[in-house]
């Protein structure tokens, strides 16, 4: 099924000025990358590899030195209420409590009226199973409550685009796989676009409608890897002969940027 | 149920209902643990006044030093004798107090303010701050008194002086230590520059700024009193420069213990106000 375009990128380039080495940094060098309106797009590289950094352009946070990234033919070049990142870090507000950091996303917008808000962040919190929490401060939260915040703040902006930079990092392998398979009943209801950073080749094929493997720094597009594996999809999924077939495949993918010999990897050696 | 409270009904490891057997999973403190600390603290400062009293009364050093017994006669008859002229004083002392205290707090602020937000003003005020926090600005109080004259103006310059400075520093700290990751979240949602100053910058530097205030008594106290000591008409600092100087011990000790039951007095109401604005901080005290 061919999808209409949402993300077109063109000869992306992303680079940084290194204050102590005085350098120009490339990050990423000419991604191109088109994302159809509801796919969920996973992408997984070596680590440095520029997929963060790439998220961040896409979010606006960071400037394009060359190529074009539009999101809806748009040219992005702010962060914009068209799109809404959950960080890897749950970034809350220490002294609010839940109800209150669900809200600050659409608070910093400005667009929607306190009432609707307020109504439409009880419903969020319900979807991301955090009722009787409203008034819990993060401190009082485990890593994955933090990140089911961190998700429901993102939502209720109820953005075109869904960024997420590897938001189950930092989490523990059992919540881990929790969320990931609530964050795809969440996305189910409504099929957002979905942008999905990770280093995890399970996560990214469990979740995804297709994976990207970027190649080693800078970052350009290697691999694209449609996942032809039907939803809804529950966990024993990664047990199937198909996803082992694509973890296979990816894993070699990002292998032969890393250039480690396969011979060693058996022997056992340190790469 | 809020995150809270524990549901009594539900079985504990072994099985059984929490109520039926004494839980050891989670080690109740014992009821007078809350009060230990006034309890120790009080004891000492009991512990203390009695040595004193029987130094005193032993007549080990005569005439300089009375006991608690005679300063705390002393004080109550200063506040109580109808001749007294402590009121006078107070009121000196309090106004100066008010006026340079409230005005370090004002300007402190601000400065603060300005200097963790704008990076260029504060490469502009960094020279003058550090060296006016490193500056002891006692020593200053003659220059004040020959330019402003032996009544409040130069001691409102002193305490001004001594409190800015805390102030400026803490909150300068408080706006700079706003987490880049909070920056980050509110500029990807967009937020104004106002919005991330009002919702993200300032409530992360309460604390800090109200750390600030609290140095701040410690000096403006300081100050007030040692000028008054050095010249002044009225004030508390010169009532102990007097009664001092004419060897009326039980007096200037009852002065000196007014001074410090203010500054403690003072301190502890602002820590009670620092905790209230840090209940979100998870609790690590023992």
């Amino acid at each position: 099924m061919r999808r209409p375009a949402k993300l077109i990128a063109t000869g992306v380039v992303v680079e940084y000025w290194l204050a102590r080495s005085e350098k120009i940094f490339t990050a990423v060098d000419g991604v191109d990358l088109e994302i159809g309106d509801g796919e969920f797009v996973a992408i997984v590289g070596p680590s440095g590899c520029g997929k963060t950094t790439f998220l961040n352009a896409v979010d606006g946070l960071i400037p394009v030195a060359s190529g074009s990234l539009a999101l809806d033919r748009r040219e992005i070049t702010r962060p914009g209420h068209d799109r809404a990142m959950v960080f890897q870090q749950p970034g809350l507000l220490p002294w609010r409590t839940v109800l209150g950091n669900v809200l600050f996303g659409v608070e910093a917008q400005g667009t929607m009226s306190r009432d609707e808000a307020l109504r439409r962040a009880k419903q969020q919190i319900d979807l991301v199973g955090l009722v009787g929490f409203e008034d819990a401060y993060p401190s009082e939260l485990s890593g994955g409550m933090q990140q089911r915040v961190n998700l429901a703040r993102a939502l209720l902006t109820d953005p075109e685009m869904l960024l997420l930079d590897e938001p189950f990092a930092a989490l523990d392998a059992q919540t881990r796989e929790m969320m990931q398979l609530e964050l795809l009943k969440i996305w189910n209801r409504d099929r957002k676009t979905a942008l999905f950073i990770t280093h995890d080749i399970k996560e990214a094929i469990y979740l995804a409608d297709r994976v990207i493997v970027f190649t080693k720094r800078p970052g350009r597009v290697k691999d694209s890897i449609t996942i032809d594996i039907p939803r809804p999809r529950d966990l024993r999924v990664k047990r199937d002969p198909r996803f082992v077939a694509y973890e296979d495949r990816i894993w070699e993918s990002i292998q032969e940027e890393l250039a480690v010999k396969p011979e060693r990897l058996l022997a056992g050696m340190p790469a | 149920m809020s995150i809270k409270e524990v549901d009594r009904t539900l079985p504990t490891t072994r099985g059984e209902t929490a109520g039926t057997r004494e839980r050891r999973s989670v080690v109740q403190p014992k009821r007078w643990k809350r009060y230990e600390a006034t309890l120790i603290g009080t004891l000492s400062v009991v512990g203390v006044l009695a040595v004193w009293q029987l130094v005193a009364n032993a007549g080990l050093i005569p005439v300089f030093l009375p006991g608690p017994i005679a300063i705390g006669g002393a004080l109550a008859k200063l506040f109580t004798d109808p001749r007294s002229e402590i009121w006078i004083d107070l009121a000196t002392s309090g106004q100066e107090v008010a006026i340079g205290y409230g005005g370090a707090i004002a300007i402190g602020v601000v400065i603060g303010i300005l200097m963790g937000w704008y990076t260029r003003f504060q490469y502009a005020l960094d020279p003058w701050v550090n060296f006016f926090y490193s500056t002891p600005r006692i020593v200053l109080i003659p220059v004040f008194i020959i330019w402003l004259g032996i009544d409040w103006p130069s001691k409102v310059a002193i305490i001004f002086l001594g409190a800015l400075f805390p102030i400026i520093i803490n909150t300068m700290a408080g706006v700079r230590n706003t987490d880049a990751a909070l920056l980050r979240v509110a500029r990807s949602f967009g937020a104004s520059d106002a919005l991330i100053f009002r919702r993200v910058v300032l409530p992360g530097a309460v604390p800090f700024i109200l750390t600030g205030f609290r140095l701040g008594v410690g000096h403006a106290l300081t100050g007030v009193i040692v000028a008054e000591y050095i010249a002044a008409r009225h004030g508390v600092g010169k009532f102990i420069a007097d009664t001092s100087v004419t060897l009326q011990m039980e007096k200037m000790f009852a002065g000196v213990i007014f001074i410090a039951g203010t500054g403690v007095l003072l301190t502890w109401a602002l820590q009670r106000i620092e905790n209230r604005f840090q209940s979100w901080r998870p609790q690590i005290k023992s």
